[in-house]
């Protein structure tokens, strides 16, 4: 489905110089970050990032020895105005689906939320009959 | 099927009557034959006739490799050169070589407990047996040669090297069973694959591996490559080569072949024998060989012996696949630790062994146990919820093998420093002065 983005996941230790590390290595590659997060703990974080060529991407990191998943997520479009994330999110909660994790970027009148949930498919068909805008996978890559 | 049934499954009060004899008459032999055993008995008090059962065994002093090097070359055997037909050595590369010699009579106790173990793995006088053992020196090659020629099976005594040859005699000779190191068998699987050789061109169906470490892994590896059974098979020549103890068809620990070789497990560090079912030691004392009887000998290697009766109906000891080696041995708040232990711990969790390392530190008078683990392949989940849950998986199944807790921090791949191809496994910051 081309809906679903493929977002690169990578397990990074609480060091100093790792994440530029990472971010050297698609620099020089040429690829381009549209969107990241950091989930942090006390000694490691997890990296996830929306990029041009994902799986260019995870082959370099993984040659340098980072620990890379590819994971499967959604993007989905909201207007950037109050209650614009709440009618997404009340259309998940009804349809019994729960986030795993989400992060999200704001440009002017819209914002883009990427969302991971235990059932992506599900989501997506949820979302789409309510006619919530999603991203598609190729949009996302070149954002 | 069993070899010698008589024996393989006698009833433990008989086998007990038997040992005892044997390891009595063996004891007054070591008395009178080797001077290195006649001293420490007598620094020790033990007079020939006062060992009369296994449970004595306990009193009598132990033997290390070390003191194979000590008295090089002929020094422990107990009977004159005349009497010796066959020397083995090993290879020496840490030190003088290890010789060991053999009787007339000693051949025949090898090839029979050689020809126990080939049955083990359902070898009989249809079968063509490929020994891939290296002949010469090494006892491997020899040592199964005389077992398969005992049961009657086709001999093809290809000894190691020139794996093309190896695979082409294989085929067309039709051998049934393969006997080598399980590394050169997975090796053997890798070189038909790229030789275009399907499987089923071979009538191989069961193989005999040892001489060296391997873990299951590489058992699913061998068997599902090869498409045979995969029997691990245990011994050293300092007791006799290959022939020590053997799995059967059921694969749930090899047999030891005690009316022989008596089997103790000892605590490496207070050398105190431990009780059949802890993890220890593997000790062994030759009760029947003429030239080289060694008593109490120090394997350094690690298992655990289970008296119960097996499902094929042998009732000998068996001992738990080699878990390690004592020297790697750690105490950490007085208990014994093995880093097998651990590594057996995270691959239950994992198809793959992960690479770990284990740091010992003392803190505030208390020793303190970290356990790293490299984050990768099917470990790695993008969820801190699911990381979370491992590295307390993790700790709670060290604890519960252990019986102490230890923090495990999840580190990236490679952090943990690996010299020639081989990680290293423990680091120990303790002062102890």
């Amino acid at each position: 489905m081309p809906m679903k983005i493929k977002q690169l996941s990578i397990f990074l230790e609480n060091k100093s110089g790792r994440l530029t590390e990472v971010t050297e290595v698609l620099a020089s590659a040429q690829i381009n970050i549209s969107a990241f997060s950091i989930a942090d703990t006390a000694d490691y974080g997890i990296l996830r990032m929306i990029v041009s060529k994902p799986e260019q991407a995870e082959q370099l990191l993984k040659a340098k020895g980072f620990s890379v998943h590819i994971t499967e997520v959604i993007g989905l479009v909201v207007p950037n105005e109050p209650g614009g994330l709440h009618r997404a999110l009340q259309i998940l909660s009804s349809e019994g689906i729960s986030l795993e994790y989400m992060y999200a970027f704001a440009l002017s009148d819209r914002a883009t939320v990427i969302i991971r949930t235990e059932a992506v498919e599900q989501t997506i068909t949820a979302l789409q009959k309510h006619k919530m805008e999603l991203l598609k996978a190729s949009d996302i890559y070149k954002v | 099927m069993k070899w010698n049934e008589h024996i393989e499954c006698m009833d433990r009060e008989q086998l007990t009557k038997l040992q005892n004899e044997r390891l009595s008459a063996m004891v007054e032999r070591l008395y009178y034959n080797v001077p290195f055993y006649r001293k420490q008995f007598q620094k020790n008090g033990i007079e020939p006739g006062d060992i009369k059962n296994v449970d004595q065994l306990r009193k009598l002093p132990f033997t290390t490799k070390q003191d194979l090097r000590d008295n090089y070359p002929f020094g422990l055997f107990a009977v004159p050169a005349t009497d010796v037909v066959r020397l083995h050595a090993s290879s020496g590369t840490t030190g003088k070589p290890t010789v060991v010699g053999y009787t007339r009579k000693d051949l025949d106790i090898w090839s029979e407990v050689m020809a126990r173990t080939l049955t083990c793995a359902g070898a009989g006088k249809t079968d063509v047996l490929h020994v891939a053992y290296g002949y010469g020196l090494f006892t491997g090659g020899l040592g199964v040669h005389y077992g398969a020629e005992k049961v009657g099976a086709t001999v093809i005594p290809m000894s190691g090297g020139n794996t093309q040859r190896q695979l082409q005699l294989m085929k067309d000779f039709g051998s049934t069973i393969l006997a080598c190191t399980p590394s050169y068998a997975l090796f053997l699987a890798e070189a038909m694959a790229e030789a275009g050789m399907p499987i089923e061109s071979f009538k191989l169906k069961a193989g005999v591996f040892g001489a060296e470490p391997w873990t299951e892994e590489m058992r699913r590896e061998i068997e599902s490559k090869l498409k045979i059974k995969a029997i691990d098979i245990y011994g050293l020549s300092e007791v006799v080569g290959p022939g020590v103890a053997s799995e059967c068809m059921d694969q749930c620990g090899l047999h030891v072949f005690e009316d022989h070789f008596i089997p103790e497990i000892i605590d490496p560090k207070t050398l105190e024998v431990l009780p059949y079912g802890q993890i220890g030691e593997l000790v062994f004392t030759c009760v029947t060989k003429e030239a080289l009887p060694l008593l109490r000998y120090r394997t350094r290697d690690l298992t655990v012996l289970n008296a119960e009766k097996c499902s094929c109906g042998r009732t000998i000891v068996r001992m738990k696949k080699c878990l390690g080696r004592s020297d790697d041995m750690l105490i950490i708040r007085g208990v014994n630790v093995f880093p097998s232990q651990i590594e057996t711990v995270l691959l239950e969790m994992n198809e793959t062994k992960p690479h770990y390392l284990l740091i010992v530190d003392r803190v505030n008078n208390l020793d303190v146990l970290e356990v790293w683990v490299e984050v990768d392949g099917q470990l790695f989940s993008d969820e801190i919820r699911k990381l979370e849950e491992l590295k307390k998986i993790i700790q709670h199944n060290i604890e519960s093998v252990l019986g102490i807790n230890a923090s495990v921090k999840l580190v990236e791949p490679k952090t943990i420093e690996r010299s020639e191809g081989k990680a290293k496994r423990v680091i120990d910051k303790r002062k102890l002065t």
